[in-house]
């Protein structure tokens, strides 16, 4: 069976899927890819099932060997792939020959670039899933980021692939934003009409803090004039809590799945990939949408996502 | 019942307005129905004190239409009887360096340590839901003479099998994580098995009793 071999593992380099919702009562958050969009397009352009697991490198990305070669496919950030020092184009799939060492390094652009190989990274399953849980040590390749010296098994692929590149209409209309759209989170009456004016007019920033569990953002305290004491309930992706030192957090992939902080807003379905190229720093603003017009929004994205045409040139 | 939209996916049912046996029984029982009839669109269950948090798949449904069939489904919740519930005993080494916070929350109530475990290990508690981490149970209440709040700012790493207070809720930790409860000992029980089924020693609505051990017993079990 082929193999690829980590020879150095970047920044934080994971085994990732689309997750394994469906365990919250067991308190186990879905986890899967932080960009699932570029995922499921790094597996499209390899003929791999959308949901087969691939690598998320963040930031910087590691440099990895395939001994008997691959067909490949980079997406989301550019970590600046190259081979024996020739770039590789992001969003087109390329062939490897045996021996290849694929390297990446700090990233260009976003926070997490996607490297998905013809035929998949093959681990044990954990609840129907591949991905890694990091916060946890659960699912992916033993539960844990990569590091030198691993080596995973590649799947058989499945079809027989060719040369393909994501299109740039369909690149335009999944880009990644620095306004997230949200709608109202179910403890929005908690803040008054002022602290709301100030959460959709100012910049947050992204903290070096954050992670895939949420991402701390910094910026003008908002205040909760809390009436009564907030009981612990279930929390969803995207769903932006307010500290007590009213400081924003986003709750994302790897999340507590149950909380006590009041949410003032969630981040819409069509932005939640979004969310996974946010890097440390930089500034970002919410806006407000209906949850009818979030919802249209997620059902265009996901019938783009659903249409090879308008994908692949 | 009320509803109230969590995201453009996720809705929020609540049962109740306060934490207590009343809506946690109507939380259990509406979970169950959900997990053995789960409608085609449901993605995720989240239960909690007196709420569940339902992700759906907006491809299949909407708001109105989660909402109607949830409250036809907690109608028929509603006629069912309680589910049987059980009782674990989980082992408890107090104090030392296992509960690096036992003599604090002692000295916070003006009590003796021994008092606290005594008053810990009293009580049979509720697991009311598992949330935070993977296996983690909040459990209630504690007796209120040892109620403690939790840490002002929380500890990097609190180490598997530390069971800890905050406020009426005590907690076994799963795994090591990084945790703000007051850790009042440690039990050499694994509470986490991603490899068995069920992955918990403790599932929602189960009964908790925590037994004191010594030092030497703890070592015996944790290499038995």
């Amino acid at each position: 069976m082929s193999s690829l071999v980590v020879e150095s593992a970047g920044l934080l380099s994971t085994v990732q899927d689309l997750g394994r919702p469906g365990f919250g009562s067991e308190g186990i958050s879905a986890s899967g890819a932080a960009d699932p969009v570029a995922l499921r397009l790094g597996n499209l352009l390899v003929e791999n099932e959308p949901g087969a697991a691939g690598l998320e490198l963040t930031l910087v990305g590691g440099s990895f060997r395939f001994p008997d070669g691959a067909i490949v496919a980079l997406t989301g950030a550019d970590l600046g792939a190259a081979v024996n020092g020739r770039p590789l184009e992001v969003w087109t799939s390329h062939t490897l020959e045996p021996g290849t060492r694929l390297e990446f390094g700090a990233t260009k652009n976003f926070a997490r670039g996607y490297l998905t190989v013809a035929g998949g990274i093959q681990v044990d399953s954990f609840l129907g899933s591949a991905s890694t849980h990091v916060l946890s040590g659960l699912g992916g390749f033993e539960g844990r980021a990569l590091r030198k010296g691993d080596r995973l098994r590649i799947g058989k692929p499945a079809r027989k692939t060719r040369k393909r590149r994501v299109t740039q209409a369909a690149l335009y209309a999944l880009k990644p934003r620095k306004i997230l759209r949200v709608t109202e989170g179910p403890q929005a009456e908690w803040f008054s009409e002022q602290v709301k004016q100030v959460f959709y007019r100012d910049m947050f920033r992204v903290s070096e803090a954050s992670d895939r569990v949420g991402l701390r953002l910094e910026g003008t305290a908002l205040t909760c004039n809390a009436t009564k004491e907030m009981i612990t309930e279930g929390v969803s992706l995207g769903a932006v809590q307010v500290t007590p030192s009213g400081q924003p957090i986003i709750l994302f992939v790897e999340q507590q799945t149950s909380g006590g902080y009041p949410k003032i807003a969630n981040i819409i379905g069509a932005d939640l990939h979004r969310i996974g190229q946010l890097r440390p720093r930089v500034e970002i603003r919410f806006q407000r949408t209906s949850l009818a017009v979030a919802q249209s929004l997620w059902m265009e994205q996901e019938r783009l996502l659903n249409t090879p045409e308008q994908l692949f040139e | 019942m009320q509803f109230r939209a969590a995201s453009d996916q996720a809705i929020l049912v609540y049962l109740g307005e306060e934490i207590g046996q009343a809506a946690h029984e109507r939380v259990v029982k509406l979970l169950r129905m959900l997990q053995q009839e789960p409608p085609r669109w449901i993605r995720n269950v989240q239960p909690a004190y007196c709420s569940l948090l339902v992700n759906f798949d907006l491809s299949l449904a909407d708001h109105a239409e989660v909402e109607e069939t949830i409250r036809s489904y907690e109608q028929r919740a509603e006629k069912q009887r309680a589910p049987k519930t059980r009782t674990i005993e989980i082992p408890v080494c107090y104090g030392g360096e296992f509960g690096t916070d036992l003599e604090e929350v002692a000295a916070a109530h003006g009590l003796k340590p021994e008092k606290v475990i005594e008053l810990h290990s009293s009580e049979t508690y509720r697991a009311y839901f598992l949330g935070f981490a993977p296996g983690f149970a909040y459990l209630g209440e504690v007796p209120a003479a040892i109620a403690t709040p939790r840490l002002s700012s929380p500890r990097k790493r609190v180490l598997a099998g530390s069971v800890g207070i905050a406020g009426r809720q005590t907690a076994v930790y799963p795994m090591t994580t990084p945790g703000g409860w007051r850790v009042l000992g440690r039990t050499p029980l694994r509470v986490f098995h991603a490899d068995r089924k069920p992955m918990g020693l403790i599932t929602i609505g189960d009964r908790v009793r925590f037994r004191p051990i010594s030092g030497e017993v703890f070592e015996k079990l944790e290499n038995a």
